[in-house]
């Protein structure tokens, strides 16, 4: 096992007043794509906003590269070299896709992932490049948000939902896109309700319910009825 | 002709009522806030002005040169010293509390420079005139109105040909997610309410050498602001500039058919406006 690159440590974290997760201890392995699964309202979305500093969090619970990002502000923590490919897509829509993915690179870290490399992996962006992100079809939005979070060279980045409301054949372009993504010794977490597409993508998984680690497992050798226990609670 | 003139000598008039109203509608369309000490603002820039051309004797339009960063940088902290505190899902806060420095700027204003009104004095320019075919226009009203036009342009390239003005875009569309691209959106406000400030600078000079103002003048600038930003649309620049010249049309009509109904005819061309269009002529951005 490499050494973490991302360690959460007795995670605590509120959604308005109710407390969303409870002591939540997970890793992520520089290099290492991992997997989070659970049902609705089982904290990922509020697991995903503490990761990003949207949502500050207490001392020593969230490290990056050996850092404490819990009470880093969001541009803070992106500046650290950690993005994410929001769930829904949330693109900027009074901006076009080129304004959108120039967005990206603002923290101005250096890397491989530029306007030309983005581009390159999907060329309909390029020729879509003056129009207004509202006018794309889903799949090119997921294409633009995710080209987006390129852009700003992460050494971690965060997939939150990428298959919600998406065409299966456009989920399955944008799956077998994913490895040339995550390649170059980028960590990924991939946090998804579709189980198979998440187990197949990952070495790891974790299972949240209610809050808590329901689950953790090596993705190719994990039960399914285990992982059916973990995601829905069912004894 | 008479006619005639009173409609261009409004229309010149409207490119000062833009000018008090772009840095409204900035503020509003980056973040949001409505600014009820805006009017206040552009007479504190008009005393500034007044400051500089007294003490150094600097000719008022080139005062400029030091108000407008003045205001820039007075709008700054003004950001992020108070009103940021004041942002969120409520648009109440921010609104009371600019009341608030609404009332201290004018009894600030009251307490330093007295309620004696003042002007800009700048012999040559005031009194200059140009001949325009049958009318003759005045040099000032013309700069005040390219001046107007000028900064309206430049408004709008900063907000779409710039970095500053995606980040303005982007922080408008979605805070949570610009923050994620590591923009930091107090700072990005700080800047967008330098940027409003600094035009109301240009405002407060041009104000100034129109007119003489007190301490207490504040408020109707900023209803003629307001007036011309939901004439125009919210969130178009260009509609704002459209918008002044209509209500600077308005009032010199209005003045040319009885003297008294300058300020009134201004208010009934909006009101006749808000009940036809309520989202105004020119609504949403165009790139």
């Amino acid at each position: 096992m490499p050494e973490p690159i991302l360690q959460m440590t007795g995670l605590n974290a509120h959604y308005g007043d109710f407390q969303a997760l409870y002591g939540v201890d997970m890793h992520v392995g520089g290099g290492e794509v991992l997997a989070i699964i659970g049902a609705n309202g089982a904290g990922k979305t509020t697991l995903m906003r503490s990761i990003t500093g949207l949502i500050t969090n207490g001392p020593g619970q969230i490290q990056f590269k050996g850092r404490d990002i819990g009470g880093l502000r969001g541009d803070q923590v992106a500046e650290t070299g950690l993005a994410m490919v929001p769930e829904g897509r949330q693109l900027f829509a009074s901006l076009t896709v080129e304004e959108n993915l120039l967005i990206g690179a603002q923290t101005g870290r250096k890397g491989p992932w530029s306007l030309g490399a983005v581009f390159k992996l999907f060329p309909i962006l390029k020729e879509r490049r003056a129009v207004p992100s509202t006018a794309l079809s889903g799949g090119q939005q997921q294409m633009v948000a995710i080209g987006r979070a390129l852009m700003s060279n992460p050494e971690l980045i965060l997939f939150d939902e990428i298959s919600l409301g998406l065409a299966p054949i456009i989920i399955k372009d944008i799956y077998d896109a994913l490895p040339g993504i995550i390649g170059d010794g980028m960590s990924a977490i991939i946090v998804e309700q579709d189980i198979s597409k998440a187990l197949s993508v990952s070495s790891r998984v974790y299972c949240l319910q209610e809050g808590r680690v329901s689950l953790e497992g090596a993705s190719d050798t994990v039960p399914r009825e285990d992982i059916s226990r973990a995601y829905f609670g069912i004894e | 002709m008479e006619w005639l003139n009173a409609l261009v000598q409004g229309t010149l008039l409207g490119g000062l009522y833009a000018l008090f109203a772009a840095g409204l509608s900035l503020i509003f369309g980056v973040m949001r806030l409505v600014n009820i000490a805006h009017g206040d603002l552009i007479v504190l820039a008009a005393y500034l002005g007044l400051t500089v051309t007294s003490a150094i004797g600097l000719h008022p339009v080139v005062a400029m040169v030091l108000v407008v960063p003045a205001m820039a940088m007075i709008g700054y902290a003004l950001q992020r010293g108070l009103l940021n505190q004041t942002l969120g899902d409520d648009l109440l806060p921010p609104l009371l509390v600019t009341f608030g420095l609404s009332v201290i700027l004018q009894n600030g204003l009251l307490e330093v420079y007295s309620a004696d009104p003042q002007k800009l004095s700048a012999p040559v320019l005031e009194t200059a005139s140009l001949p325009l075919g049958p009318i003759t226009v005045g040099v000032l009203p013309v700069l005040t109105f390219a001046i107007a036009v000028a900064v309206i342009w430049g408004l709008q390239w900063t907000f779409y040909k710039t970095a500053l003005g995606r980040a303005f875009r982007a922080v408008s569309d979605n805070q949570d997610i610009a923050q994620l691209m590591g923009l930091n959106k107090r700072h990005i406000f700080g800047l967008a309410m330098a940027l409003a400030l600094a035009v109301t600078a240009v405002a407060g000079i041009l104000l100034g050498l129109r007119t003489s103002f007190d301490p207490a003048s504040g408020g109707g600038r900023l209803i003629f602001g307001f007036e011309a930003v939901i004439i125009g649309g919210l969130g178009n620049l260009w509609g704002t500039l459209a918008g002044g010249v209509i209500l600077g049309v308005a009032q010199t009509i209005g003045a040319k058919i009885d003297p008294g109904w300058q300020v009134l005819s201004g208010h009934i061309a909006f009101l006749v406006i808000l009940a036809i269009r309520p989202q105004g002529l020119f609504p949403r951005m165009s790139g």
